[in-house]
């Protein structure tokens, strides 16, 4: 891990990064008047350390996983660790998450057991979606966490009706849609803000610009300065954070989520990041980014910036920071023992939850297959 | 009862549904104020407020995506697309997420939405105001396709749509909007998917179609009686579940099919009722199965009129089948 401080120079480092000049990237703006809340609160500091760490861990052990083949795909959220987890401490419980399929650090936040993660990388029978989906593509009801798709920027508009509904049903919640920088040019993204903006959904869109979308740097992307400013054009206030301060990110979540609750409209944050991996275990960076690059970025390293904030704080020392890793690699480690020791899914499972009640096409389905892997097994 | 229009009916189906309970409600655009530009939701901003009845901003995936929002949350959103043509910006929120929402989070969130929209041609639409690509949603699983034909299931299936646990695609058949009129019956009227309706019966010939083909079907089956052809029409009402039984049921009594639709031929949902004829009543056949159908070009304007299945083509069908054998 590389220790240091955090300089206020990232903004530069963005902007070698990805050809734009610092002076278009601007910090958060606080509105005039309103109460700027602090960052992440002095109780959870220590935890939301520890949740960038389990994350981290979880990327470093998945990668591994699926090199050996033990799963079949990973979207690694290596570089995003602060970004997700201040967002996901500044949520309340009750607050509707629409993620797309790299949102781990949320899912960990909002409770969702290790285990029941890592059997959804398996697909096995302890797998809630029953092997329904690749790995990363999850979702929990009783953790109000929708369940992601694959084809980006879906979530946004859903986002935009789960907050309109809410607000019918007289809920005092947010509902908050994850994206990234490429969703930015989705048809549902501009649908989505223009949407929230008419209706003043209580919805915040939360962009982690990790500055490559698989392989078009952020300057390809789109000729806008930022992709916060986008919200102007739909009225309202698009702000940009930085992603690796997890403070920068607590307040500016608070704040809109304040905003969406007080019924006073929707917020876009950028939350300006650096995937560290690859965009999934199907590419090589190597193959697209400047050489160079992640290195710049790895100094500025969101999981060892906090270490050394909350050191300096007097919050942690160097003795319990290795203990929490231990800690959280015999978590990981013995998450993924349970989870691969379970028994593969129910192999007539993938005919259920088509519709409510299965056609009866559906059902001479099942009973042709049902025989088929008796046939199999040797049964009459 | 009381005699109303294709149209009037499934007005008073969305009222029905709208006062049995407060989750309803409408989006679409220029459906308030403006009552729709087919006025299938006249009145209803009126009665029930624009927050329940919202005109949008002209966005179908913002439309769809809105309406799956609000369904996974509980609320029982109907939306309206104003033409089946103008449905394609939405096809990736109806085909990659409404339809899958049940089966990808394992029956965690159901996604309740019913989707209206006017299909068809021969209202001198054109190519952007005439198609029929029902066999899309069709080939979805996880959608229910539903075609009324007439007023009263019009009213009967869109409630029934509205009480269902899945996402439904309502196609309303424009052409018969207010040429076709019947008794509706009041209040609470439902008729249930996947069974068929025996428009006319018959013995010497089935014709299986739905929307608009319905009529069509019949004014052929009428002008066949005069030739002394017994031809029996059946309208499928959902694709989505299929009566199978009964068409199957049909095709046995009479030996023929001829299988009736606007879509085009190739891939239409003709082709699926003709595999099914052909796998599971194939030696009941006393004749090749036969398709009326659009053709496989895009829908044109001047010449919708020969585009267009007519009865004088289902007719010309039907006789070479019974012909046939």
């Amino acid at each position: 891990m590389v220790a240091g401080s955090h300089p206020k120079d990232i903004w530069a480092t963005a902007t070698r990064a990805d050809g734009m000049t610092s002076a278009r990237v601007r910090p958060a703006t606080v509105e005039r008047g309103a109460r700027a809340p602090a960052g992440v609160p002095d109780a959870r500091r220590v935890e939301a350390y520890r949740w960038m760490v389990l994350a981290r861990l979880v990327d470093e052990r998945c990668l591994t996983l699926q090199r050996q083949g033990r799963i079949g795909f990973y979207v690694p959220l290596e570089g995003q660790e602060a970004a997700q987890i201040g967002c996901a401490l500044a949520l309340e419980a009750a607050d509707w998450i629409f993620p797309a399929y790299r949102e781990l650090g949320l899912a960990l936040v909002r409770g969702v057991p290790l285990e029941t993660l890592f059997d959804q990388f398996i697909g096995n029978s302890g797998d809630v979606l029953k092997g329904r989906q690749m790995p990363n593509h999850y979702g929990y009801r009783d953790r109000n966490f929708v369940v992601a798709s694959s084809p980006v920027g879906t979530q946004i508009t859903q986002a935009v009706g789960a907050g309109l509904a809410a607000r019918r049903r007289g809920d005092a919640i947010a509902t908050i849609a994850f994206f990234g920088d490429g969703t930015t040019s989705s048809n549902d993204f501009h649908a989505g803000l223009n949407f929230a903006g008419v209706f003043r959904a209580p919805t915040i869109f939360f962009c982690q610009n990790n500055q490559w979308a698989i392989s078009l740097p952020r300057a390809q992307q789109t000729h806008s300065a930022t992709l916060a400013e986008k919200a102007r054009a739909y009225g309202f206030e698009g702000v940009v954070v930085d992603g690796m301060a997890i403070d920068e990110v607590y307040r500016a979540v608070r704040q809109a989520r304040e905003r969406a609750v007080a019924g006073d409209g929707p917020t876009l944050i950028e939350a300006q990041v650096y995937r560290f991996g690859p965009h999934s275990t199907s590419d090589d960076p190597k193959r697209y980014r400047p050489a160079g690059e992640l290195e710049k970025w790895k100094q500025h390293d969101p999981v060892a910036g906090f270490r050394d904030e909350l050191i300096r704080e007097g919050r942690l020392t160097v003795q319990d920071d290795e203990k929490l890793w231990e800690a959280a690699r015999a978590e990981v480690a013995s998450a993924w023992k349970t989870a691969e020791s379970k028994p593969p899914v129910d192999p007539l499972s993938f005919l259920d939850d088509v519709f409510a009640q299965p056609t009866r096409e559906l059902e001479d389905d099942r009973r042709r297959l049902a025989a088929l892997l008796a046939q199999r097994e040797g049964k009459p | 009862m009381t005699e109303l229009t294709l149209v009037q009916a499934v007005n008073r189906g969305l009222f029905e549904a709208m006062r049995q309970d407060p989750d309803v409600l409408l989006l679409g655009e220029d459906i308030g104020l403006n009552g729709g530009v087919f006025r299938a939701t006249e009145g209803l901003q009126k009665e029930f407020g624009a927050e329940r009845v919202i005109d949008t901003p002209l966005s179908e995936c913002g439309i769809v995506g809105t309406a799956i929002g609000m369904a996974l949350y509980g609320l029982k959103p109907i939306a309206e697309i104003q033409f089946m043509d103008f449905i394609y910006p939405a096809f990736d929120q109806i085909v990659s997420e409404l339809a899958k929402f049940r089966y990808r989070s394992g029956g965690q969130y159901p996604c309740h939405v019913v989707i209206r929209t006017p299909y068809g041609g021969g209202i001198r639409g054109g190519l952007y105001h005439s198609q029929s690509t029902e066999a899309f949603f069709c080939h979805t699983a996880g959608l229910k396709v539903v075609v009324p034909s007439t007023p009263a299931d019009a009213k009967g299936l869109l409630l029934t749509a509205v009480h269902d646990e899945d996402p439904v695609i309502f196609l309303e058949p424009k052409r018969i909007y207010r040429s076709v009129s019947g008794e509706v019956p009041e209040g609470d009227h439902r008729v249930p998917f996947g069974v068929a309706r025996t428009a006319r019966e018959g013995s010497d010939v089935s014709i299986l179609a739905w929307g608009a083909m319905v009529p069509t079907s019949l004014e052929a089956a009428a002008k066949l009686a005069d030739e002394g052809i017994s031809a029996e029409v059946i309208d499928l009402r959902t694709l989505v579940p299929l009566d199978e039984a009964a068409v199957l049921a049909s095709v046995e009594k009479t030996g023929r099919a001829v299988i009736v639709h606007e879509a085009a031929r190739n891939a239409g949902f003709g082709a699926e009722l003709a595999a099914r004829i052909a796998e599971k009543a194939l030696y009941s056949l006393r004749a090749p199965i036969a398709r009326v159908t659009g053709y496989d070009t895009p829908f044109p304007y001047a010449l919708e009129h020969l585009y267009l299945p007519t009865p004088e083509r289902i007719e010309s069908a039907a006789r070479e089948a019974v012909r046939a054998g």
